[in-house]
């Protein structure tokens, strides 16, 4: 319902407006409109993509990640592995905290002694400062970490860990949203937070990173589509997130603003029911009986399955361009991603082929489960998916649902056949290839979102190898290979990789990032 | 009286204790909190450690149990997301939500009982026939696209007032508002126009009905009989009259603007409950919905019994005692 109605605004927007009449905004104050509200200020409390985008502008970490997500210096200098299980970080010098204490490595050791023990977290960061098994400072500005096992991903993780002054070790959440403890070291001060409503920040003048473009920038949380392209219309905001698709049009033909994007680390897939031998709940022959044996555990089927979608189509008329056709787990761009997948052409009597040959000349019944809030558009790409595969034969029903039922539902594995989305946080391609298409272990760790239940000794196995080669080149050959071996036994399928887009007056500069973090020390003005 | 009251006031802890039980239930039967609140990228051992640090790891009668218990003692439980008490989250909004609220409906007074008062009156003038069709509009055109209308006329293509948000507070006896400053009031007109819109439309409706049935009795022409000015007339014999339907249904009107400014609230992007209770069903918050359903039927409970003693001081007839309940 109220998807339909943004959709509806959306509409009336881009039927309504015309050219904006531009009036220049006050040059000394930055107004960024973000999409989601925040719930905390507290950057160890709740691990969110809004809220890391906000408090990031606070608190630095000690590695920082560029647009495509690869680990670059941050607060600290430089970081080498001394053997597989230990890590030498050489910290940056001459960096201050807000109020003027000196930024060392005790205030490292006291962040990563906070992380676990924030009260009520309801999504806790312990989960990258676990692996470190100790820490010790051999002068103020080196670190050696200890891992019980080798972890190449310890730059990575320590680019999720924002670095408190030691002071702050026993701070309470409230302190941060009422401000008192809003001290980092980063490019912004804390100046105000209203909740639900806006963040104000002014510039850090002595933040070693440079002087940044604008003396305030402010923050304000307006999550309706189409509130938030009004007020970048209106010029209340110079710069807003995830502009809606049905109004891009509409921003790009204004000489005033100006669109960017950039592909995301988000992979939208198909997961099927890899796991049940028969009786997937979903799946019924033509006629509606229950089938003896699950056809969605015939790779045929599945290669089916890949062939009937057209992929062009979906990014072209669904999401108007906004998303690249995916042919394995994170966009070519990123760490362990193989150069030979391309997504799979789309190719309606080759399926009917395979469909043939796997036994199913008739095909059979299938119902599409989808979220239908969650995912840019994610109601009509299952729409369109289930149409494509009705017409190579596979009878497929759709049933949307909030994702609050859905997650809950898929996770307890009542679908056969679902549409879902996977971000990447960590930005190489170990992510999806652990959680959605290891064999579900948690003492492992592996298979956390894997509901179709896809499982494979081997993959397992190249997988593990991977996320335990500490040598970054090697590492990156044998994530390649295990997407490529995923990817041949379609553990998933892969549609498309969504594209973040962010809308901005004319002239402001930015580099869209994967990781769809907003920052303001990114944005540098017009002439 | 006090009987009376008194008995409305065992009522009202009855309705609470059953709107929490299917509030409880519904949340319950829908998801699992933890699936919407960690990051997708946890692991088991994080999953359950943020299942049992939210207390959602016992069974549900258990759950609703220990709410009921802290309940009574004024503890309506930590909002998952926020993690802070559920009521100190919606007490920092209330204040937005409100003061919209009674914006919007005096708008709605001020201007709609004179219009219907001339519409009712000259029923076949030129002008009374324009309201009518007006009110209709009002009526039936969905508020998030008279919304819609508003910002794209007001703020993007004339430049007046700005497109959303709240404008700068004031404290107030320790209340947050916005309305009071120039600022804020610029802030406030888009929307509180936009959520009165739908009751003006209503209260020029009834206004002119009861106005219509008014003029034509016995009292009326007693009193032009008399002499009596024409402002007398209808300012104290017919107004008086025609309120007593009218404070039911603006005393009911001022608690589903309050409690559903939803639609509003999200296309003007204003920090208000009604966001909140959105975002927070999304989440699953459960305590967030359950305090806040909590707070919008005492609310009401609230409203309705000062209509009701209201009912005695305007008609003398209605009589509140024990019988009556």
């Amino acid at each position: 319902m109220i998807r339909r109605l943004a959709a509806a605004l959306s509409v009336t927007v881009t039927l309504l407006g015309a050219a904006a009449t531009a009036v220049a905004a006050a040059s000394d104050e930055l107004v960024i409109a973000i999409a989601a509200p925040i719930s905390a200020l507290d950057p160890h409390f709740h691990n969110l993509t809004p809220n890391n985008s906000i408090t990031k502008h606070v608190f630095e970490n000690l590695v920082a990640t560029d647009e495509t997500q690869n680990p670059k210096p941050g607060l600290a200098e430089s970081w080498r592995a001394l053997d597989d299980r230990t890590w030498e970080i050489k910290l940056r010098r001459g960096v201050k905290f807000h109020d003027g204490s000196p930024f060392t490595a005790e205030d490292v050791i006291a962040s990563f002694k906070r992380v676990p023990n924030v009260l009520n977290s309801p999504a806790s960061f312990t989960l990258f400062v676990k692996p470190v098994t100790s820490i010790t400072a051999p002068d103020p500005h080196t670190l050696i970490m200890k891992t019980a096992a080798p972890h190449p991903l310890l730059p990575r993780d320590l680019s999720a860990v924002q670095i408190i002054p030691r002071a702050l070790v026993d701070a309470k959440t409230e302190d941060f949203n009422s401000g008192k403890a809003m001290i980092g070291t980063g490019p912004y001060r804390f100046v105000e937070y209203k909740p639900g409503d806006r963040i104000v920040f002014a510039r850090n003048d002595a933040w070693w990173g440079g002087k940044t473009a604008w003396p305030r920038v402010q923050f304000r949380m307006i999550s309706n589509n189409a509130a938030r392209v009004a007020a970048l219309l209106s010029n209340d905001v110079q710069v807003i997130e995830n502009v809606p698709t049905a109004d891009m049009e509409r921003i790009k033909g204004d000489a005033n603003l100006s669109v960017k994007g950039a592909v995301s680390n988000r992979l939208i897939y198909l997961h099927m029911d890899t796991g049940r031998e028969k009786a997937s709940p979903f799946v019924r022959t033509k006629d509606g009986k229950p089938m003896e044996v699950n056809p969605l555990r015939d790779l045929r089927v599945r290669q089916a399955i890949s062939k009937a979608v057209n992929r062009d189509a979906i990014v072209d008329r669904v999401m108007e361009k906004q998303a690249v056709p995916a042919g394995q787990l994170l966009a070519d761009t990123f760490f362990g991603t193989s150069r030979k997948l391309q997504p799979e052409k789309f190719d309606p009597e080759g399926a009917k082929r395979l469909l043939a040959e796997a036994g199913y000349p008739n095909g059979f019944q299938l119902t599409l489960h989808a979220p239908n809030n969650r995912y840019v558009n994610d109601e009509k790409i299952a729409q369109a998916i289930a149409q494509f595969l009705t017409r190579v034969g596979i009878d497929t029903k759709l049933e949307t649902m909030p994702s609050s039922v859905f997650f809950t539902r898929g996770s307890k594995l009542e679908f056969s056949f679902l549409l879902a989305g996977w971000a990447s946080e960590s930005g190489d391609t170990s992510s999806p290839l652990r959680a959605l298409l290891g064999t579900f272990d948690p003492a492992q760790g592996l298979g956390a979102a894997n509901r179709g239940r896809f499982s494979d000794p081997g993959l397992d196995a190249m997988v593990t190898t991977a996320v335990t080669t500490v040598d970054d080149t090697k590492r990156r050959m044998l994530l390649a290979a295990a997407s490529e071996k995923a990817v041949a036994m379609l553990g998933l399928i892969p549609i498309h990789y969504e594209v973040s887009v962010w809308g901005m007056r004319k002239g402001i500069g930015y580099a869209p990032r994967a990781d769809q973090y907003t920052f303001a020390w990114e944005m540098k003005p017009g002439k | 009286m006090m009987v009376y009251v008194l008995r409305r006031l065992a009522q009202t802890a009855l309705v609470l204790a059953v709107t929490s039980l299917l509030v409880f239930v519904g949340i319950f039967m829908i998801g699992d909190p933890v699936e919407m609140l960690v990051n997708p990228q946890a692991d088991q051992i994080e999953r359950d450690r943020a299942r049992a640090a939210l207390g959602l790891d016992r069974p549900m009668w258990a759950q609703y149990g220990l709410f009921v218990r802290n309940a009574l003692s004024g503890d309506l439980g930590n909002s998952f997301v926020y993690g802070r008490p559920a009521i100190d989250v919606i007490l920092e909004r209330m204040p937005a939500t409100l003061e919209l609220a009674v914006l919007a409906m005096v708008i709605a007074i001020l201007a709609g009982i004179p219009l219907g008062l001339y519409a009712g009156l000259k029923p076949e003038s030129l002008g009374a026939k324009a309201i009518m069709a007006g009110s209709i509009v009002g009526f039936s055109l969905p508020t998030f696209w008279v919304g819609l209308l508003l910002i794209m006329l007001f703020a993007v293509q004339l430049g007046w007032l700005p497109s959303t948000g709240r404008g700068p507070t004031i404290d107030l006896l320790g209340l947050k508002v916005s309305i009071l400053t120039w600022e804020g009031m610029r802030h406030a007109l888009l929307p509180a126009v936009n959520l009165a819109l739908f009751k003006l439309s209503l209260i020029i409706r009834l206004t002119r009905a009861q106005v219509r049935e008014n003029v034509l009795l016995d009292y009326m022409r007693f009193a032009r009989a008399k002499g009596l000015s024409r402002n007398r007339v209808l300012g104290v014999h017919l107004l008086k009259n025609i309120m007593i339907p009218l404070v039911t249904v603006i005393g009911l009107e001022l608690g589903s603007v309050i409690a559903f400014a939803i639609v509003t609230e999200s296309i003007f992007a204003w920090p208000g409950m009604g966001k909140l209770v959105i975002d927070s069903i999304f989440q699953l918050d459960r305590p967030v919905v359950v305090a806040y359903l909590m707070i919008t039927v005492t609310m009401f409970i609230f409203i309705n019994l000062v209509v009701d003693v209201l009912y005695s001081v305007l008609d003398p007839r209605v009589r509140i005692d024990a019988a009556r309940v």
